[in-house]
């Protein structure tokens, strides 16, 4: 049965709600039944941020089961990997090469995870990675803010929805003033991935 | 339609309930929905507490101009303003998460025994999985308790058509109605199709006098409770024929009773069984689910938290299992129902993937104060005067805090966290003051230091004060005053002067209340001076009377710009690690270095971090030469 299970995750303020939701209405313009959930904890800032989205002909449960996630979004390489048990095996797993240390990591009291071991946990479960340098893409672009909107042109590639709707979407979320450099970022996404 | 659509300037920051009406089918959050429910359903006043989960409904439901909404000083002025609101005729909602009922329990029994006139339905937003609450409990019992009905959406789609129906139900039976979502329900999003519109409804807004009704003397209390008991009688029997309580046809192996979000965990693991999902979960279709018992061979009750639905159906003489199996603690989930649809050897166990191998620890990522918090400086000075300060990698001693700090519930309840360690209790809200009076009155030895943010003070921080005052209490209070109730996302209260539409509404002052109480010594104080903060906390300190600090300073989030972010001088930085005390997110270390991360840094809005350093090698950015700062 055709299904999609999206999990999106990083660090409060990279803006992963607003993709989530972006991509919600894209697959409710297409047809599709749609559920999203995000996992905030304490409703603070620089918190761990996880949004579960279902899009299938009907979805039940909006949160999606250990080990059945499709496709996982990461916005933070250590956000990624905390929940790299999600993934189902062959799942697609797009990851911003982009590093948050928490607190404890800038105190000496915890280790970050080196890229070599970020890899290697992900490919317990797939070969199907895709380190983009999605920050670094949109602070040239101008405004790192545009992070969010360049992993979705990523995410696009791997969704059979039509660019217009996905700009639709898009436009639908944005102030008309940023909607041009969004664009850009969102086409940068698109090509990040070959 | 009712809607601004696309004429706000800010139109795509508003929420979608208010937005886009060309569209009937949206994607909503149950909060969202909530509000709209109401909205078409007529309802004429809505008043609630902030509270995650439940928040963003009075929020939302804000937006509509011809709807009074308030955020009220606490839950039970909310339920209480609620019930005179429906006592004039008007249709209300009063929202509130489940720690919030407790507050308004008093008027909450109060309206159950008195019953309503507008319709008045009381969303109660409960917590499973405690993502944000002292404590995780079922607010089912309490509509029990109170003898009155509970609807329990399951999504989105259900939330908005209950809140249809919600209203109708409570003046039909002159009761007050429990819609009870919890945390995933009301921030999940889901579809929903729009169907009903704001309609004008009949004015009746006018208080009949009804001594036997409204008067609960206790000769008027008793004729009350006969009519609450036939009431729950005659709300069964409507429930047997309710259109959200239905059968769902499948094998007859399985019978699965269920409610509320549990119900679609449930029909993502028994896809083939039979199902009675039910809409109102108080109080039971009695024939209804003997008929369903019919249907089945065996039935099993999935219900988040409490054996609610299993208990009162066991009352009935019909053979259900549940919470054998089924987890009493925490959020359901795919994985909890399957585990336990297992262990009944309901279901044949799959072989579940490897368990990742992880190199190391993962390190953990708790919620922080924010760069240029206002309540960092007090809690790093609290933390020293306490002597409990550590710098990293030195050793844990075991030598005794001289200093007893009760907490509160705030983004200021991280200020237990290290580094900072300066918070020793929290409870419930506006508890650290009664707390602090009970461990002085009880001896301790140490002196006591009470803390409380501006929100919950004006919450439920100022009766114990009186108390303070009454029964001659030595304590210090801190009232860390940020102008905002900030851990919810930043609503107005009674000490910011704006009300939740943001207009200009009354303002209380903090440091009048206090002084109008009769205690003398009052200090304000800037939450982002050290020096006066640490003088102020020794002062009130070493004098043997009731003291209160007023720490003020404006929450991060609403300085509006960054000016002059503070970078470390390398050449004159000896490592030393005291500013990482503060447990600022913008001050990281490179190896032993620290440095400060100039986009997070709020330069000079805060400045703590400066004051602190013994070195002096903290520093606008600018000054410091080229080539010496990276």
């Amino acid at each position: 049965m055709e299904k999609w299970d999206l999990l999106l995750t990083g660090v409060g303020g990279q803006g992963n709600i607003l993709a989530s939701d972006i991509i919600g209405d894209v697959a409710l313009a297409a047809g599709y039944d749609v559920k999203k959930t995000d996992t905030l904890g304490m409703a603070q800032r620089g918190g761990s941020v996880v949004s579960h989205l279902r899009i299938a002909k009907k979805v039940f449960s909006p949160l999606i089961k250990e080990g059945e996630v499709d496709i996982l979004l990461g916005f933070e390489k250590l956000e990624t990997v905390r929940w790299a048990s999600y993934l189902a095996p062959g799942a697609v797993a797009i990851i911003n090469n982009f590093a948050i240390p928490p607190l404890s990591v800038n105190q000496g009291i915890e280790h970050y995870p080196s890229d070599d071991e970020v890899k290697s946990i992900i490919k317990q479960r797939t070969d199907k990675i895709y380190l983009v340098n999605g920050t670094q893409k949109a602070t040239e672009l101008g405004n790192a803010r545009t992070l969010n909107i360049f992993m979705l042109g990523c995410l696009a590639n791997f969704l059979p929805f039509e660019t217009k709707d996905w700009q639709t979407a898009i436009a639908q979320h944005l102030p008309e003033r940023l909607l041009k450099l969004n664009m850009s970022a969102f086409a940068l996404g698109r090509k990040e991935i070959r | 339609m009712d809607i601004i659509a696309g004429q706000h300037p800010n139109s795509n920051r508003l929420p979608a309930c208010v937005i886009i009406f060309g569209n009937m089918k949206r994607l909503l959050s149950g909060n969202e929905a909530i509000a709209l429910g109401a909205y078409h359903a007529g309802v004429r006043t809505a008043t609630a507490y902030p509270g995650t989960p439940s928040t963003e409904i009075l929020e939302y439901i804000s937006q509509f101009k011809d709807v009074y909404t308030e955020w009220s000083t606490n839950e039970k002025v909310a339920m209480e303003v609620a019930l005179g609101s429906s006592y004039a005729g008007a249709r209300t909602m009063v929202s509130l998460k489940q720690v919030g009922l407790n507050v308004a329990a008093d008027p909450f029994l109060a309206a159950a025994t008195t019953g309503v006139k507008g319709g008045l339905v009381i969303v109660d937003a409960d917590d499973p999985g405690i993502h944000s609450s002292q404590g995780e409990q079922d607010n089912r019992h309490y509509a029990k308790l109170a003898k009155i009905p509970i609807l329990e959406p399951i999504d989105s789609q259900s939330v908005y058509d209950l809140m249809l129906v919600a209203f109708d139900i409570s003046e039909q039976f002159d009761t007050p109605v429990m819609l009870r979502t919890t945390t995933r329900i009301s921030h999940s999003k889901s579809v929903v199709v729009i169907t009903g519109e704001r309609k004008p409804r009949p004015q009746d807004i006018v208080f009949p006098r009804q001594m036997q009704k409204y008067v609960m003397l206790p000769i008027n209390a008793r004729i009350r409770h006969p009519m609450m008991e036939e009431r729950l009688v005659k709300l069964a029997e409507f429930a047997e024929t309710f259109g959200f309580n239905k059968i769902e046809t499948g094998g007859e192996n399985l019978g699965i009773v269920s409610g509320g979000i549990a119900y679609q965990y449930a029909k993502n693991v028994f896809p083939g069984a039979t199902f009675l999902n039910l809409g109102m979960t108080y109080p039971l279709p009695i024939k209804l689910l003997k008929r369903f018992a019919g249907l089945v061979n065996r039935i099993l009750v999935v219900e988040e938290l409490d054996p609610f639905l299993e208990d009162n159906i066991k009352a009935l003489g019909i053979k259900v299992i549940g919470k054998e199996f089924i987890p009493r603690t925490g959020e359901l989930s795919i994985d909890a129902v399957a585990n336990a649809a297992v262990k009944a050897g309901l279901l044949t166990e799959t072989k579940p993937l490897d368990k990742l191998n992880l190199p190391n620890k993962l390190p953990m990522r708790p919620p922080l104060l924010c760069p240029g918090c206002p309540h960092s400086g007090i809690f790093y000075v609290l933390s020293s005067v306490a002597q409990r300060l550590k710098l990293p990698g030195s050793k844990q001693t075991d030598k005794p805090s001289p200093l007893t700090i009760t907490g509160d519930i705030g983004c200021y309840t991280l200020g237990a966290y290290p580094p900072l360690n300066a918070m020793d209790t929290t409870a419930c809200m506006g508890a650290s003051i009664g707390q602090a009076i009970g461990m002085e009155k009880a001896g301790i030895s140490n002196k006591v230091v009470a803390v409380i943010g501006d929100s919950t003070f004006l919450h439920s921080g100022i009766t114990p004060l009186i108390d303070a005052v009454y029964n001659r209490s030595k304590i210090t209070v801190l009232i860390l005053d940020n102008s905002t109730t900030a851990m919810t996302g930043h609503q107005e209260h009674p000490g910011t002067g704006f009300s939740v539409q943001g207009e200009p509404a009354g303002k209380v002052i903090l440091e009048n209340i206090v002084k109008g109480l009769g205690i003398n010594d009052v200090k304000v104080v800037d939450a982002f001076r050290i020096k006066e903060l640490r003088a102020a906390l020794r002062d009130s300190l070493e004098h043997n009377v009731l003291s209160v600090v007023i720490v003020r300073g404006n929450c991060a989030v609403k300085v509006p710009k960054k000016v002059n972010p503070r970078a470390i001088d390398k050449e004159g930085c000896n490592q030393c690690g005291i500013c990482l005390l503060i447990g600022c997110p913008a001050i990281q270390t490179e190896g032993k270095q620290p440095v400060i991360d100039q986009t997070m840094c709020m330069g000079d809005a805060c400045t703590v971090c400066e004051q602190i350093c013994p070195r002096k090698a903290i520093m606008p950015a600018s000054q410091i030469k080229a080539g010496v700062n990276k």
